[in-house]
């Protein structure tokens, strides 16, 4: 029992240590971003009040309500389509029988692990040349392509647990395919189209170098781009100011994650590990 | 129409089933494959993005191989992995080790914490660790405290110390998910296992070694492409941290592609240098899966 007892004590101890290293970070910046404006804090004291003034100045200076909204458009875009698209793909390879999966899913698998800033010099020259770059488009249409391995192999795995018996009985009234699709698989797939969905929001909204690339205009900057811009520009050299600015384009992601995070924390888990 | 599915011989292949798949694979090959394909053959060319391509052959790839900033951008990554992956496996391996039948009360909310850092932007991550590194932030505070002012430094505008101090932002961001994905994988292992293991006599470091590494192997694989990936990339950190400097010494090879493809017109250059990257990730990819495919 004391030896039980000695063990949970480690185990605990070594949680609270490594949550105190994920969290200091957090807690330093936000302290920073809520302390009183134009007042240098060093960054090893407990802030004196609670300001939200930083708050304010970030989002009003750093056109950050344009930065969400753009940032929202070409989330809903991606998700939406990817999902869509590698949904038809997955139930093709995983329930009908198609001659030449291997060298299909080899294919995608190049695009699994191929680090995309090999390839965004291309889309550059490409977009431009059709006049898209520094449109929504030059964002979204890269965006579902290089979203789509990952969702067919993660969407394929969930239709693998859907048993044989669902759909065969469904086959013998005489229901198509589509309609098994539609009617029988896809209301068994709603967890895991909703972890995707989960997944897809929070990369899509991160992405950066794309945005970077492509929009040239400020009033087309996603939020982490706007955020970048921010932090570099030397007339808001606040720190104050800046940490402001970084948790508001943390800020949707966050909440999500307070609601969400078992989807998050097994999707990339278990994500992976099928991979 | 639906009597073709109540019975179809083996060997009828039905078309229409490659209409699955066509929407998802136009998106996958105009955006991804084709680019990728654009770039190999612009990495044989010179071209500033302006005027008329120039086939040069193999002569961007000697370039690059003789350029000796370019080298250490990818001895850079190298070191990169120490802190990207085998830190934080370190890290996760052994802390996993102790925790082989512990019941820890309130788990989800540990994960739900240590997994942070995996949500959130790099953008965000570097500018928080901006602040951390800054001369008058967190960490020389810190150390002054102690009495340690000679210590205290512009970290990321050091030459010797900016590296490391990036690398040790990385090692932040994955420990917590090897943590989670290896004490996830412990808690897998069949206990008998350990059971005959003390039967033999053997200690908490042999237990270690001979119960609980070799079970991990899965997991171990899928954190080394995971981290290993991410260290060879890293674009976003790097470029709000640090940017490539002090001079080129936190300089890694996609920094180097985006400032030549974008600030310097040299898209040929660029272009073979991701074709290198893009190599250097597969082969290691590949190393890492035969590696622990052999051991089986």
């Amino acid at each position: 029992m004391n030896y039980q007892n000695r063990e949970k004590v480690i185990a605990h101890s070594i949680f609270i240590i490594g949550s105190i290293v994920v969290l200091y970070p957090f807690f330093s910046i936000l302290f920073l971003a809520l302390s009183e404006p134009g007042k240098r804090i060093s960054g090893f004291t407990v802030p004196s009040g609670i300001y939200f003034d930083n708050f304010v100045k970030a989002w009003t200076d750093g056109g950050f309500s344009n930065g969400i909204f753009n940032s929202f458009v070409v989330v809903f875009g991606v998700v939406s389509v990817t999902i869509f698209c590698s949904t038809l793909a997955a139930y093709a390879f995983e329930k009908l029988d198609i001659f030449g999966v291997t060298p299909l899913f080899a294919l995608l698998l190049v695009g699994l692990v191929l680090p995309y800033e090999s390839i965004v010099i291309s889309l550059y020259y490409t977009m431009k040349s059709y006049n898209l770059s520094n449109t929504y488009w030059s964002l979204i249409l890269p965006q579902i392509g290089l979203s789509i391995p990952f969702s067919i192999f993660w969407l394929r795995a969930s239709f693998k647990a859907i048993p044989k018996s669902l759909s065969e009985a469904a086959m013998i009234e005489g229901a198509g395919r589509f309609t098994i699709l539609i009617k029988i698989l896809i209301p068994q797939m709603i967890p895991a189209i909703l972890t995707l969905t989960v997944l897809l929001f929070m990369w899509t909204w991160n992405e950066f170098l794309l945005a970077l690339i492509m929009i040239q205009d400020a009033d087309m900057r996603t939020a982490p781009l706007a955020l970048s811009y921010f932090a570099g520009n030397k007339r808001y050299g606040d720190p104050a100011i800046t940490a402001a600015a970084a948790i508001w384009v943390a800020l949707p992601v966050l909440i999500m994650y307070v609601f969400l995070q078992r989807r998050f924390i097994s999707g990339m888990v278990t994500g992976a590990v099928k991979e | 129409m639906s009597t073709k599915y109540i019975y179809r011989p083996q060997n009828k292949i039905d078309y229409s089933s490659y209409l699955y798949l066509i929407p998802a694979f136009i998106f996958y090959l105009v955006f991804v494959f084709f680019p990728l394909a654009d770039t190999f053959y612009n990495s044989f060319t010179e071209w500033n993005g302006i005027s008329e391509k120039k086939w040069v052959g193999l002569e961007q790839y000697a370039k690059n191989i003789q350029n000796k900033k370019i080298t250490s951008s990818i001895k850079h990554s190298f070191i990169l992995i120490i802190f990207y992956s085998i830190l934080p496996i370190i890290i996760g391996l052994l802390i996993a080790g102790l925790m082989i039948r512990v019941k820890v009360h309130g788990m989800s909310t540990y994960r739900a914490i240590l997994f942070l850092p995996q949500i959130l932007s790099m953008i965000v991550v570097g500018i928080a660790w901006r602040w951390i590194y800054a001369p008058k932030g967190p960490l020389n505070s810190g150390l002054d405290f102690f009495g340690l002012e000679e210590v205290s430094r512009a970290w990321l505008g050091s030459f010797d110390y900016a590296l490391p101090f990036v690398g040790l932002i990385g090692t932040w961001v994955m420990f917590g998910f090897t943590m989670i994905l290896f004490i996830a994988g412990v808690q897998k292992i069949p206990t008998e296992l350990y059971d005959a293991a003390k039967v033999d006599g053997a200690g908490a470091i042999s237990e270690f070694f001979n119960v609980t590494l070799p079970n991990l192997k899965g997991e171990i694989v899928v954190a080394l492409v995971f981290t290993v990936t991410l260290a060879l990339r890293n674009f976003d950190l790097i470029y709000i941290t640090t940017g490539g400097g002090p001079g080129t010494s936190t300089m890694i090879p996609s920094m180097f592609i985006y400032k030549k493809a974008f600030q310097m017109n040299q898209v040929g250059s660029a272009s073979s240098l991701g074709i290198m990257l893009t190599l250097l990730i597969f082969t290691l990819v590949s190393i890492i899966l035969l590696i622990f495919k052999d051991k089986k």
